[in-house]
């Protein structure tokens, strides 16, 4: 009899989803579907509103991630009034982008993901889940939970809010860094940088080769990358080009501006999420396990595929030590979580860095801005990927129109595909238990939806 | 015996959550007498069974439901409706839930127009018809929780203070009932008033406001008084941390996320007014309906129809 399974809510993701799996006579694997349930409208809303209101507006797109929305549209606005952020506005933003990626990936590897690891996939339900390591491991929990506050507190104090923050505005910044503040936040980016160095070796022994199969196999699909680089090819997270891979590891790149000419979306009937695919290989969209078309990713493990190198020293060396055993670009899904960590240690590192330049206490933190008719474009890398703003402005400086690219939703494709490869690879003539089921959540988890 | 706690997500961001987690010291304490039951962000209870068989949705018993996020499609109302009957005590956090809401500025439009702007942006793929399978439909607007099912605790707050969330928890714990704040952000704010008079109109902030950043903000000027838009008077307190509201510590004028200060307060209305009353022009406000932003459930947000 054919039958179907419905895994709702998919849980430890940050969005709505379901999974579902169809099966057929025999029990094996017929269709399987990952629904996008969230439709919110933003595109929508902020037409009329008056732009340099839109950054304190679209940060609520993303609750984990306010400051990637938040910063994304200061320079679509930015571009919009034809006007540049001073240096000190610049490094402000940057500052507060890569600090909002620390909370972030400590958020998403030992909160959310981690109990699969440590309290194993086998585990039972209702302790596999951060109390169940806050019992197994009180010493590692106490740790990922001070160092996530920590995180969000420096934020905090510094900018005013850590969630849904105000700070970045059109031109810049909203108050400059006084010298007592930065000291301060160094101290803490110092603890924090210490941190990763110990959260990447805690995976490194404890999860990645513990599980080396796992690692290798589960969701692994063949796909193209996207990422942001500088002009030496080093992954940023802030600023740059945006680099297409294709899946055989050679690519081209282009400035956010002309996302357009590369990047179209596909609508499926049966998501309210979008899925972007690459225009500019002109081979279509295909979601066909054994032979997709125009499917590419984004998040952790892309940024690390598209780049040459890492700007810092640390995560360079966490660079040579992934690229030596997985090759470039790494395929396997649940290298998301390794690749993450490595960011985590570029987070911390590029904080510091900003942190030990004078320039960030320099008073000059914002150009003035006059509304006026134009287009903009503003382009970051949010944790989940790529994510581009594009707004259109009237003479009055409110939104005509919008467009919107969230991390996220480059990765909807992929998940499909990874979440039919798991089923299809775990799933044989109906046999189906907890364990196996949440394998195939893991498959979505680690993309970090 | 521990506090069971169920935890549900509508048509939200995660923010409040985040802000739960945001506790830190003062939530890993509450944690040995609190025991959640479903939280789908941090814990794997599934509605159809655990191995995703069974037809109708089960929601565990509990203690205290809390909701954060606003009623926009079928699903959420089915959650809400689900959650409701199997809590004893129902608690709305953050301003979607409350108030409707960054979410309820949809309700400017139709469902139909919104539907149709979101899939022709620039970007999607020409001809395609709008997504329906297996996705819940929107309603016909988006709700605030207490629209739609008796709601024991309401707590506002774009995030909500996570604070104020530990006060409330701890209340709840001791079986008592939790008072929230009644004031104002500007009756919370430390800004310098001077008074009335020398401001005549209200400006858009486009630059940034005049204060000595080495000095606190107990010596800076009011916002308002420096002639910028700031929802201070009529927006609900309860976000300050260190005597300070959260916006004007980052020296950036308020803009109402903890929702009108009376309950069904209209902050739109009540705005124009504290302008009026200070001599200053309303008619300077660029985008009135924007004041609205986070409270526009309620039916206070409603399609203009032909407008263009």
């Amino acid at each position: 009899m054919e039958k179907t399974l419905h895994i709702q809510p998919v849980t430890r993701i940050e969005g709505h989803a379901s999974i579902v799996i169809h099966l057929d006579d025999d029990g094996n694997v017929k269709e399987t579907r990952l629904h996008i349930m969230s439709l919110r409208g933003f595109e929508k809303f902020i037409e009329g509103r008056p732009a340099e209101e839109v950054p304190r507006i679209v940060n609520r797109i993303c609750g984990i991630c306010p400051w990637m929305h938040h910063l994304a549209a200061c320079k679509a606005v930015d571009s919009c009034f034809g006007v540049s952020p001073t240096l000190a506005g610049h490094r402000l933003r940057e500052l507060c982008q890569v600090m909002a990626h620390i909370s972030d990936k400590i958020l998403h590897f030992f909160f959310l993901a981690a109990p699969d690891f440590v309290i194993g996939p086998e585990g039972d339900y209702t302790v596999r889940n951060i109390v169940g390591i806050v019992k197994q491991a009180p010493e590692l929990a106490s740790k990922v939970v001070k160092m996530r506050q920590l995180g969000q507190t420096m934020l905090e104090r510094f900018a005013g809010k850590a969630i849904h923050p105000v700070a970045g505005v059109v031109g810049g910044f909203a108050k400059p860094m006084v010298e007592e503040e930065r000291k301060e936040l160094l101290k803490g980016a110092r603890t924090l940088l210490d941190f990763s160095l110990y959260a990447l070796d805690y995976g490194r022994k404890n999860v990645f080769s513990r599980y080396e199969g796992l690692m290798k196999e589960l969701g692994t699909i063949k796909t193209g990358f996207l990422g942001t680089v500088d002009s030496e090819g080093c992954l940023r997270l802030y600023d740059g080009l945006l680099r297409l891979m294709r899946p055989d590891g050679s690519f081209m790149e282009f400035a956010p501006e002309t996302y357009t000419e590369h990047i179209a979306e596909h609508v499926a009937a049966w998501s309210y999420a979008k899925m972007p695919y690459a225009k500019v290989w002109g081979e279509g969209f295909c979601l066909d396990l054994n032979r997709p078309k125009g499917i590419y990713r984004t998040n952790t493990l892309a940024r690390i595929n598209v780049a040459e190198k890492m700007a810092t020293s640390h995560a360079q060396a966490a660079l040579e030590e992934f690229r030596e055993k997985f090759g470039r670009p790494a395929q396997s899904t649940l290298l998301y979580h390794w690749a993450r960590l490595i960011e985590l240690v570029y987070a911390c590192e590029r904080t510091v860095e900003i942190l030990e330049d004078k320039v960030i206490t320099d008073r000059d933190v914002r150009s003035a801005a006059t509304p006026r008719a134009g287009r903009g474009i503003g382009c970051v890398e949010a944790p989940r990927g790529t994510l581009i703003h594009d707004y259109m402005t009237d003479e009055n400086g409110c939104i005509l129109k919008a467009n919107m690219i969230v991390g996220t939703t480059h990765n909807i494709a992929p998940m499909n595909l990874s979440v039919e490869q798991a089923a299809r690879s775990l799933i044989k003539g109906g046999n189906i238990d907890e364990e196996l089921l949440n394998k195939i959540e893991m498959a979505v988890r680690a993309y970090d939806p | 015996m521990a506090m069971k706690v169920a935890e549900e997500s509508l048509s939200a961001c995660s923010g409040c959550e985040i802000a739960i987690l945001n506790m830190g010291d003062a939530l890993v304490e509450l944690l040995g007498q609190m025991e959640f039951v479903h939280m789908p962000i941090l814990f794997d209870h599934k509605y159809f069974g655990q191995l995703g068989q069974n037809q109708k949705m089960e929601m565990p018993e509990a203690d205290l439901g809390i909701i954060t996020g606003a009623v926009a499609n079928e699903e959420h109302l089915r959650v809400l409706q689900k959650m409701r009957t199997r809590c004893d005590v129902l608690m709305a956090i953050g301003t979607c839930a409350t108030h409707g809401g960054i979410p309820a500025l949809l309700n400017s439009w139709s469902t139909e127009e919104a539907m149709e702007t979101i899939f022709s942006t620039s970007t999607t793929d020409l001809g395609s018809s709008l997504p329906y399978q297996g996705l819940p439909p929107l309603l016909d607007r988006v709700y605030a929780v207490d629209e739609k099912v008796r709601v024991d605790v309401l707590m506002p707050g774009c995030p909500p203070n996570p604070e104020h969330i530990a006060e409330v928890l701890a209340c709840l714990l001791k079986g008592d009932r939790p008072l929230l704040p009644e004031k104002s952000v500007c009756d919370t704010c430390p800004t310098i008033r001077k008074g009335k008079g020398k401001v005549k109109m209200v400006r858009r902030f486009l630059e940034n406001a005049q204060y000595d950043p080495e000095e606190p903000i107990e010596k800076m000027e009011c916002l308002l008084e420096q002639g910028f838009m700031c929802m201070g008077p009529v927006t609900a307190a309860g976000c300050a941390t260190n005597g300070v509201p959260r916006c004007i510590s980052a020296r950036v004028p308020c803009r109402g996320c903890f929702g009108p200060v009376r309950p069904g307060g209209n902050q739109m209305l009540d705005m124009m007014n504290a302008l009026a009353s200070n001599g200053i022009d309303w008619k300077t406000i660029v985008d009135r309906r924007s004041l609205l932003r986070f409270s526009g459930a309620h039916g206070l947000l409603k399609p203009l129809g032909q407008r263009s």
